[in-house]
């Protein structure tokens, strides 16, 4: 019989190999629904590991797609390292977005560019908002915020369709619930010509090393993670639980309503019902993989985006549908979880 | 002459790091009271483990009335005949006493025929027990009374107990004895793990003595001193502690009538509880866990910050609702009794975890309070080397300490932050010989320096030898003080039921 | 009059959805665990109900690949938190997100398709008292099987030994598994119970209640249904009560929304969620309150050491 057996010590070798492990088994699973679909795997597996990098455009489109991955990520690795179960980050993005939007919408062709900047404050700040609400609820009536924040989800959600289909329709749009197209000036600047990537890419990588320094640097990063690693530890060394709940939630509502700022003012350009695409919930997948440290995160925000661009190419090109990236974003979080077993315990065959 | 009731025949049992029995061999006559003597580690717990099934020896064999007895798992135990008395009671809090002993037994029983068979034990043997009262608002003397019910209505013949002493009153143990002594007089054979010398010495009539997973030695110990027994155990007599005379300072702590309910579910409130503690001078806080300890060590320490304004002072200074941290800077540390989780996080490395207390020295000032991990590594090396602890450095995690190294690390952590006024919660709880006397002998060090220490213990033992003064906790109410060289252990065993004052006597009877 | 009989009866079927997926949440809650994947079984559930209809016409059998669809992932998800002693909240969350995906990608052949005729579940002469007859007694089967699934679980829970030793191991793993109880194989029974009937619930939704199959058609009702366990603080009653509660509130709005209330149907479609927030701040308000009713080890995992 198989058993396991803990280690004396976590194994370092299993927290690189684990992720890696698992990406080869949603691998061999996804290899497996392609052949059952009857498609070629080779062809299939080549649309999500070969075409999303074999050109520079290809490049900065996996780019494009893993940025507000990243960013979204970056801050739910706060959440749950300090055992905030922060889980409506797609919400967040959207509150973002509307806000985000708001102030899009005010411009007009004689603005200054640097309505952008506002723009962006405003995404962050609707990211915290709608964070808060989860961390208020949390405080005041300490309601778990797994619920509320994923409620908050599906309220973001209708809110932003009732805003595209009343108030802010655009009037010359044939009645189709969005808003009208932004002004030029509050594009989010592109970094190269010809592409769809924005500052927003910097402004994640700038967050990778922020996070890093503020993880393991910091003594505020330090007392945040004690609450998630051993919450009576933390009320015995005096770091207040609150203040960890709240900067948690505004960080990762920060980060996903930037992320909500950048992506409707940036490749989407106005306010749509398609704006929540479950990068929010994707997010939470890269977070883990990532092994909530922000250096693994960039490489799992990647591996994602070329989950989505390889669900497209797929849909298009082999007529598969485009909800298998879904299936094997779950794919790999199960396998993960399963395979990060053998960092604490060993496999040893009994009798 | 009878077949032996048990017989374990050179058992092996090896876990990835440790030994637990080596070749280990024990003999149990049937109606005989046989003591199980070692300290902490000594691999008593993997033997009666094996005895009642819940793990399986790698080499060895055990005999039961004669015959080769494989015992898969405790119900099979159970079965035979062998019951168990758990240390940590295998007790459901929420549930009744009648559900809880249900549990333990065959399922053929009907719920009805378990009460009144509880009535029939209580009867019998004196235990008193209430069959519909949920666990959790029943005292630990009457907790430890529903485990006995519940192996004695198995009709065992093999009765395990597990440091069945340590959570109870003198007196208390004087009743458990009775009934020890009335059971075996069944011929049921009782397995007494402990390391209590005085007790195994009027209770038992057998003692195999454990060491390193090792026996050292199967005597009889009614014709045994403590001295004999100790060497056998521990290798050597235990060391003694200097104890220079007190030189008292200021007031250092005081709590000024203080009654507060407990924020946990199955807590106990503080009850007009007042006390003060002068620098130079170790308080001993007597009494039976789930007394309000865990509340008034909340109160000293401000992991609870619910007390009233006024209730606590520090030198004079209000720090009723300060949390640890202020306390901290103004002179305050605290060793809580649960080491990992709590006292140190189990999967950072002891460098990390100076920051859970030290930050103060540590730590740059805001705006931004910097980590410099070089300064934490160099404290975490300075406890290490100071107070001997065996530890791969700075950078092993805490949870890869053995329970007392991991004690002597907070200990020292705390004491070489040179505290005003020290709270230590079970200094020597779970840990061996060596260390603790090394911990207690630090403590006594702290005391002579001028440090006020409040000590919270169960074991009575540990408290005469450390403390100038002795309060003990009941029910939530503090007792008066009492000088530790005017204290006798019936007297305070009284006190420990809540017996100090005629009103509360009048209550008990 | 009429109007508000069929208001009874429409809270009576959707408050069923929700009362049959949170009474098996609560069976493997009572056992210690928490499934956050109940969205996602429920979702996938719907799917392999709905297709098994599509294919055999028979709703039974809908039923049965519901349930079988949700324990299946249960038992993954049991045995992922139960022997691998992964993190119940991060596994949960896994199967909700993989649910979501493959309900999704399996369920894009079913989008368009059609369900045989549905039946009239009248029951003869009750179905005529007038009021009652059309609020109560025009429901699918199922509709009073969560009655009855509600009173089984209520005399399993504390009426019955079993019962007992189920809420003594969500109460302390660690002292049944010293008695001897095999703690994680009824934990996983519990888990796959609880699975089965989400399964049910999710096929309910797309057989019965909708009828068809839209992606992401539960909508959060398996979250609700989780909430739901805390509202009722784990009384079994309590869980049915508030079900059909949460039914009423999606009912009333829908009626507000077809009578043509001057507030956006968007607005109006967020009071469940709403309702759920605001519910889930009052009850857990006392944290006292919550953490006595609780299962004491719920969500915290539990590994027999050696």
């Amino acid at each position: 019989m198989l058993k396991l057996e803990a280690r004396p010590n976590p194994s370092k070798l299993w927290g690189f190999a684990s992720p890696l492990l698992a990406l080869v088994i949603t691998v061999l699973i996804g290899t497996v629904i392609f052949m059952a679909m009857g498609k070629a795997p080779l062809t299939a597996l080549s649309m999500f590991f070969w075409e999303p990098i074999k050109s520079s455009y290809a490049l900065s489109e996996l780019a494009v797609k893993a940025t507000p991955l990243l960013i979204i990520a970056l801050g739910l690795s706060v959440c749950f390292r300090s055992n905030v179960w922060n889980i409506g980050a797609e919400g967040q993005f959207v509150f973002g977005a509307i806000c985000a939007a708001g102030v899009a919408l005010m411009a007009d062709a004689t603005t200054s560019r640097w309505i952008v900047l506002a723009v962006l404050i405003a995404g962050v700040l609707g990211g915290m908002a709608w964070a808060g609400i989860a961390a208020l609820l949390r405080d005041r009536f300490n309601a778990n915020e797994i619920l509320t924040s994923l409620m908050l989800v599906y309220i973001a959600v209708f809110l932003l369709t009732y805003l595209v289909s009343g108030p802010w329709k655009d009037p010359n749009g044939f009645n189709f619930p969005q808003s009208k197209t932004f002004e030029k000036v509050t594009q989010i600047p592109r970094l190269l010509d010809g592409t769809r990537m924005s500052i927003g890419l910097l402004i994640a990588l700038a967050g990778v090393g922020a996070l890093w320094v503020y993880l393991f640097r910091t003594f505020s990063g330090f007392q945040l993670q004690v609450g998630g690693l051993a919450p009576l530890a933390a009320r015995y060394g005096g770091f207040s639980s609150r203040k960890a709940l709240w900067t948690a939630l505004m960080i990762s509502g920060g980060a996903a309503g930037l992320a909500g700022a950048l992506e409707v003012a940036g490749p989407v350009g106005q306010l749509t019902p398609y704006i929540p695409v479950g990068y929010g919930f994707a997010a939470i997948i890269v977070a883990f993989v990532g092994r909530l440290h922000p250096v693994g995160i960039v490489f799992a925000a990647i591996l994602m985006s070329m989950f989505y661009i390889g669900g497209e190419l797929a849909q298009s090109r082999l007529r598969l549908s485009k909800s298998l990236t879904g299936v094997l974003q779950g794919l790999l979080l199960f396998t993960l979880l399963a395979c990060d077993t053998l960092i604490a315990y060993r496999v040893r065959w009994q009798r | 002459m009878l077949a032996p009731r048990l017989e374990i025949k050179h058992v092996t049992k090896r876990y990835p790091s440790v030994v637990a029995n080596d070749d280990v061999s024990l003999l149990v006559a049937p109606g005989e009271i046989h003591a199980v003597l070692g300290e902490n580690g000594a691999g008593k717990s993997t033997l009666m483990k094996i005895i009642y099934g819940a793990t399986q020896p790698d080499a060895g064999e055990v005999w039961f009335d004669g015959q080769r007895a494989h015992i898969k798992n405790p119900q099979e135990a159970r079965a035979r005949g062998i019951s168990m008395v758990f240390q940590h009671f295998s007790l459901f809090e929420t549930l009744t006493v009648a559900e809880n002993i249900w549990l333990g037994l065959d399922k053929s029983f009907s719920l009805t025929t378990v009460r009144e068979r509880i009535a029939q034990k209580a009867v019998e043997y004196g235990l008193e027990l209430e069959a519909d009262r949920p666990v959790h608002s029943l005292s630990i003397g009457e907790r430890q009374r529903v485990e006995i019910v519940r192996a004695l209505l198995t009709d065992p013949k093999v009765l395990i107990l597990d440091e069945p002493t340590s959570v109870l009153t003198p007196q208390a143990v004087e009743r458990l004895f009775a009934v020890l002594r009335k059971l075996a007089a069944t011929g049921c054979s009782i397995l007494y793990i402990s390391h209590k010398l005085d007790e195994i010495r009027s209770l038992c009539t057998a003692c195999t003595v454990l060491r390193g997973g090792k026996v050292t030695g199967i005597v009889d110990p009614r014709a045994e001193s403590n001295a004999s027994l100790s060497r056998l155990m521990i290798g050597a007599e235990p060391p003694t502690l200097v104890h220079r005379d007190v030189v008292l300072g200021d007031v250092a702590l005081t709590v000024r009538g203080l009654t507060l309910a407990s924020d946990q579910p199955f807590g106990t409130a503080l009850s007009d509880v007042s006390m003060q503690i002068r620098a130079g001078e170790i308080v001993g806080i007597a009494g039976v866990s789930g007394n309000g300890q865990q509340e008034l060590l909340a109160v000293l320490s401000g992991e609870s910050t619910r007390a009233p304004l006024g209730s606590v002072t520090l030198f004079g200074a209000d720090v009723s609702q300060q949390n640890p941290r202020a306390r901290r800077a103004q002179g305050l540390h605290f060793v809580p009794e649960e080491r990992l989780g709590r006292g140190a996080v189990p999967s950072l490395s002891l460098a990390q975890n100076t920051l859970l207390t030290r930050a103060a020295t540590l730590v740059g000032k805001p705006p931004v309070a910097w980590i410099a991990p070089p300064r934490t590594a160099a404290m975490a090396s300075d406890i290490i080397a100071r107070f001997s602890v065996k530890a791969g450095g700075a950078q092993a995690s805490a949870k890869s300490l053995s329970g007392g190294n991991l004690q002597k690390y907070i200990v020292g952590r705390e004491i070489s932050a040179m505290p005003k006024v020290l709270v230590v919660a079970q200094p020597t709880w779970g840990v061996d010989v060596g260390a603790a006397a090394q911990i207690r002998a630090e403590l006594l060090k702290l005391r002579d320096a001028g440090c006020a220490l409040v000590v919270v213990s169960e074991e009575l033992d540990e408290l005469f030898e450390l403390c100038d003064r002795l309060h003990v906790i009941a029910k939530g109410k503090l007792s008066p003080t009492i000088a530790t060289r005017d204290a006798s252990i019936e007297k305070i065993g009284e006190w420990m039921s809540g017996l100090w004052t005629p009103e509360v006597a009048d209550a008990q009877a | 009059m009429n109007e508000i009989a069929l208001l009874v009866a429409a809270t009576f079927n959707a408050g069923t959805v929700l009362a049959i997926a949170a009474l098996g949440l609560l069976i493997n809650e009572k056992a210690g665990i928490v499934n956050l994947g109940a969205e996602g079984m429920m979702l996938c559930a719907a799917v392999a109900g709905f297709a098994a209809v599509v294919y055999t016409g028979n709703d039974w059998v809908g039923f049965l690949a519901g349930m079988g669809a949700g324990a299946l992932m249960a038992a993954a998800f049991g045995v992922m938190v139960i022997w691998l002693n992964t993190n119940q909240y991060a596994t949960g969350l896994a199967l909700s997100l993989f649910g979501a995906g493959l309900s999704a990608f399996v369920g894009v052949g079913y989008v368009q398709a059609k369900l045989p005729p549905r039946g009239d579940y009248s029951i003869p002469f009750l179905s005529d008292i007038p009021f009652l007859g059309t609020a109560l007694f025009k429901q699918h089967p199922l509709a009073y099987f969560a009655l009855i699934l509600m009173a089984a679980i209520v005399y399993f829970l504390f009426k019955s030994r079993a019962g007992l030793v189920l809420r003594s191991v969500g109460e302390s793993p660690e002292s049944a598994h010293a008695l001897g109880y095999p703690v994680r194989r009824i934990r996983l029974l519990a888990v796959i119970f609880g699975g089965a009937m989400c399964g049910l619930a999710g096929a309910y939704l797309s057989v019965i209640y909708t009828p068809l199959w839209v992606q992401g058609m539960v909508a959060g009702k398996g979250w609700i249904a989780l909430a739901l366990t805390t509202f009722a603080t784990w009384r079994p009653a309590r869980v049915l009560l508030g079900a059909y509660l949460f039914g009423g509130v999606t009912m009333v709005q829908l009626a507000l929304q077809s009578r043509g209330v001057a507030v956006s149907e968007q607005l109006l479609s967020m009071t469940p969620y709403i309702a759920t927030i605001v519910v889930l701040a009052l009850i857990s308000r006392n944290p006292a309150w919550i953490r006595v009713n609780m299962p004491q080890s719920l969500g915290k995992p539990f590994y027999p050491g050696g």
